[in-house]
Formats: structure tokens, C-alpha cells, sequence
């Protein structure tokens, strides 16, 4: 598999802005884009990142109990 | 106070001074308008609702502005602010939202219609609600707000500092209380957020109601809620519903913060001003807000009293109360003089009963009312002398 991306859905686009804020702060990249409506129909945002990052990415949202609502990779 | 930086002044055009800022501070700090017109030229789409860069850039404004809040007012998570169209709208919120019928409310003699007139339609639902008294100068004492608790007690409502007189209420003891007895505490900081230290956890405060267009220096329409870490906001409900940008396939509200109570596209435009106050607050330091305010009230305080036929309410301290000081000059009406004021000497200030009739009854100044010098940040020392040599003449011209 030849997955690039791993895209955090949230619930809420303060929920996208306090990770964004979480993985620049731990010098994690990513992206705030539309959520992919294949994942939700949902009209909001969700946090885009490098699949490769994952372990730290979930460490970090651990560490923070920052509230998601689930990680897919694209 | 503010050497280095430009300084916005407290003079009107027309020359005149202003000293309403217990209703609304005027002028604002150096860039906020700048903030504003910034947000609305380059960033103002609507936050939180499309995916699009100029979208995220307004809700990541709004989201800096919930973490500047929360850090003001030491709370742990910025997610729990909530904002909304002012504190009336945050204190409605709370009542009507937390309170059931059946439940029981203490509050003080000293607060404004923002919390009375919603307790008193939560009254004709079933709750009930003590009104502790506080003495002439409003003071609470917190024996009686322990001594008011019932079983069925579910809220303290109180206000940080009467907006009448500028007494300040001990609203960390009432948290202290209120957490010993297993209720909650609501504080109305309409007078105090910016002026005075606020900490939520320390002060034992389990909502905040804040206001952006008094002391915290921000434009009007701007204000919320803080919801403190005991409160489980399942027990909040909303008391509006509508679109929030999320969970757009169900037509139920969610129940996430801060969405669950931010139905509507919001002020935008309002917080971009209000979070360039907020950082030009924290540039200066509340403790020097609070300093520079303490010491133009002291000098309006010993001012006044130096007046034959000036009666001064509340505590008559400056470092007991806000730089808000309500008074009367023997033989005239308040109205009567806020005209002269306004018209003879260039004073703008507020009089009458400034929404609380119950902290006019308590001062026994009901229903004539006061006059009230509501002294802000940005007004000088010749601002007080000023204003001092017009009540000198409008109280000769009666003795």
C-alpha cells in the first residue's frame, strides 16, 4: 500500500485549530483541508498529516486528550 | 503607565471627556480598530463553515481568540469558552440552561437586571431564589450566602463588583462555599475582566460570564461563557439551536464544545477587535490596568469628599472597588445634572438607575438613582480634576 496521508476527522473546526496548534507546536506538518466526502458527509474541515508521522501523531493528540473523532489514511 | 506607546486619548472630538466606561470603554487600544478593519478587508469568510483557506484563516482568528480568553482567565481548556453576543446573553445562558424547576438559587442584593430579570422569569417556572442582602455600601458578607444554602440550592449568582457603586464582592470565598456544599458558582465579570486578576481555578469559578465592550476593552457584541472543569456541560443545555458547521447530516444539535452553544455564524469581525484587546491587556499587565485606574479613582474619591452637599456610595476605597464611583450632589436631581455636565462642561457619564434597581434599593438610592464616573484605563489625572471642578460649580450654584 502506497498510503501518503493520514487525515484526523474532528467534530468541530476548533477541534481541526486546537491539533493544528497541538502538531505545530511538536513540529509535526499538516494541513487543514475539506473533509473528504468519502470519510463524512460532514461539510466541515479535518487535519490532514503524513501517514509516516502517525506514531507521534497519536502520542501527541494522547498526551493533549485532544478530542478526535477518528484516523483514516488515505 | 503607558510611556512608549501611543495613547489613545479620553477626549471626544468635540472635546469633551469621557467617563462612561462602566457602560462601554472608550476609546479602544491602539490596534484594535486596525485589527478589525484587517479581518474585514483581508480574512472575514465565514469561520468554521467551508473548507477554504480564507474560512480556516477567520475560524483559526476566532479559535486564537478562545485561547486568549482562556489564558486570561486561567482556564485549562480553550475549547470550554463559548462565545456569544455579550455577557446578558452568557448569563442568560447559564440560567436558563442549568436551572430547573424546582431547583434553588442564591444570589446578592447588588446585581443587575442581567441576572434578575431572568431569575425572576425562572421564578415563575418553579424556581426559587434568595436574595441575600448587602449593607449600604454593598458589601456581602459570605456568611450569609452560606447561611441562604438549601437543600435544594443548585447556583451562586453573584456579581464580581457592583456596577452602580464599584463595591467588589468576595467571589472567591462564594467559590469556596459553593464547592464545599457541592453547587456551582456563576460570576458576572461585566466590571472586572481585564481590570481585576481572574482565575478560575484558584477563584473556584465554575462559569465566567465575561463581556468584551467594558474592561476588557473590545467592541460591543462581543462577550460569552467559560465553562470551569467540574461543570459536565451535559447538564448545560442550549438555549438555542441551530447551524454550527459540523455534523451538517443531522438535523439534532451536537453536544461537542463549543458548538453545542454557538449556533449561527458569530461575530467575527467583533472578536478580531476583541482579541487585539485582549493582547494589548496582557502587553500591559492587568496589575497595571488595575494600578493606573486605582489611583485615578483615589483621586476622584478624595476629590469628591472634599465637596460640601456630595454623597459618595459604596466603599469610598479605591483599592476595595472598581474605578466606578456612584454619588449624588445635595439638591439636585441626577438627570439634572448629567445635562449640565454634558452640555456645560464636556462630563459624559451615566446616571439614573443603571439597570439594578436592586443595588440602588440596597445604596437607598432607589428610585432617584446616582450619578455614576465610570473611569477607564486611557483617562488622566486632569480628566478627574475636571471633572471635579464641574461638580464643585454645579454644587455651589445649589448650596
Amino acid at each position: 500500500m502506497n498510503a501518503s496521508h493520514a487525515v484526523i476527522l474532528v467534530d468541530s473546526t476548533s477541534h481541526a485549530l486546537r491539533i493544528e496548534k497541538l502538531f505545530q507546536a511538536s513540529g509535526l506538518a499538516c494541513k487543514l483541508i475539506p473533509v473528504p466526502r468519502h470519510l463524512s458527509s460532514d461539510c466541515g474541515v479535518c487535519v490532514r498529516c503524513n501517514s509516516t508521522d502517525l506514531p507521534l501523531i497519536h502520542q501527541v493528540l494522547d498526551d493533549a486528550r485532544a478530542p478526535y473523532h477518528s484516523i483514516e489514511i488515505l | 503607565m503607558m510611556s512608549g506607546l501611543p495613547v489613545p486619548s479620553s477626549r471626544t472630538k468635540d472635546g469633551a471627556i469621557y467617563l462612561d466606561n462602566a457602560a462601554t470603554s472608550w476609546p479602544k487600544p491602539p490596534g484594535v480598530a486596525a485589527a478589525i478593519v484587517q479581518f474585514l478587508e483581508q480574512s472575514a469568510a465565514n469561520p468554521g463553515r467551508s473548507g477554504h483557506r480564507m474560512s480556516v484563516e477567520a475560524a483559526r482568528m476566532v479559535y486564537q481568540a478562545r485561547e486568549e480568553i482562556a489564558s486570561l482567565f486561567g482556564a485549562p481548556d480553550p475549547l470550554r469558552v463559548i462565545f456569544g453576543q455579550n455577557i446578558t446573553d452568557a448569563i442568560n445562558l447559564v440560567l436558563h440552561g442549568f436551572l430547573h424547576p424546582g431547583d434553588h438559587v442564591v444570589t446578592s442584593s447588588m446585581e443587575h437586571n442581567a441576572v434578575m430579570r431572568p431569575l425572576r422569569v425562572l421564578e415563575s417556572k418553579g424556581v426559587s431564589v434568595t436574595c441575600v442582602p448587602c449593607s449600604p455600601d454593598g458589601r456581602l458578607d459570605p456568611q450569609q450566602i452560606e447561611d441562604a444554602i438549601q437543600p435544594k440550592t443548585r447556583l451562586i449568582v453573584l456579581t464580581h463588583a457592583s456596577n452602580v457603586c464599584g463595591t467588589m464582592l468576595p467571589i472567591r470565598l462564594a467559590g469556596e462555599i459553593a464547592h464545599r456544599h457541592q453547587i456551582y458558582l456563576l460570576v458576572d465579570a461585566a466590571q472586572t475582566a481585564g481590570v481585576f486578576p481572574i482565575h478560575m481555578e484558584q477563584d473556584s469559578i465554575d462559569f465566567l460570564a465575561f463581556t468584551g465592550h467594558k474592561s476588557l476593552y473590545g467592541p460591543t457584541g462581543t462577550g460569552g461563557l467559560v465553562l470551569g472543569t467540574r461543570v459536565d456541560h451535559e447538564l448545560l443545555a442550549p438555549i438555542r439551536q441551530g447551524g454550527t458547521g459540523s455534523r451538517s447530516e443531522h438535523e439534532t444539535q451536537p453536544g461537542f464544545l463549543p458548538d453545542r452553544y454557538e449556533s449561527g455564524t458569530p461575530n467575527s469581525v467583533g472578536l478580531a477587535g476583541l482579541l487585539a484587546a485582549i493582547r494589548w491587556i496582557s502587553s500591559m499587565g492587568v496589575e497595571a490596568i488595575r494600578s493606573h485606574e486605582v489611583n485615578l479613582c483615589n483621586r476622584l474619591l478624595v476629590g469628591l469628599a472634599e465637596i460640601p452637599g456630595i454623597t459618595i456610595y459604596g466603599t469610598q476605597s479605591a483599592s476595595q472597588q472598581t474605578a466606578t464611583i456612584g454619588f449624588n450632589i445635595r439638591g439636585v436631581s441626577p438627570s439634572t445634572a448629567a445635562l449640565q455636565l454634558d452640555e456645560e462642561f464636556g462630563i459624559l457619564c451615566r446616571v439614573g438607575l443603571h439597570c439594578a434597581p436592586a443595588a440602588h434599593h440596597t445604596i437607598g438610592t432607589f428610585p432617584e438613582g446616582c450619578i455614576r464616573f465610570g473611569l477607564g484605563v486611557f483617562n488622566t489625572m486632569d480628566d478627574i480634576d475636571q471633572a471635579l471642578f464641574a461638580i464643585r460649580q454645579i454644587a455651589r450654584e445649589v448650596q
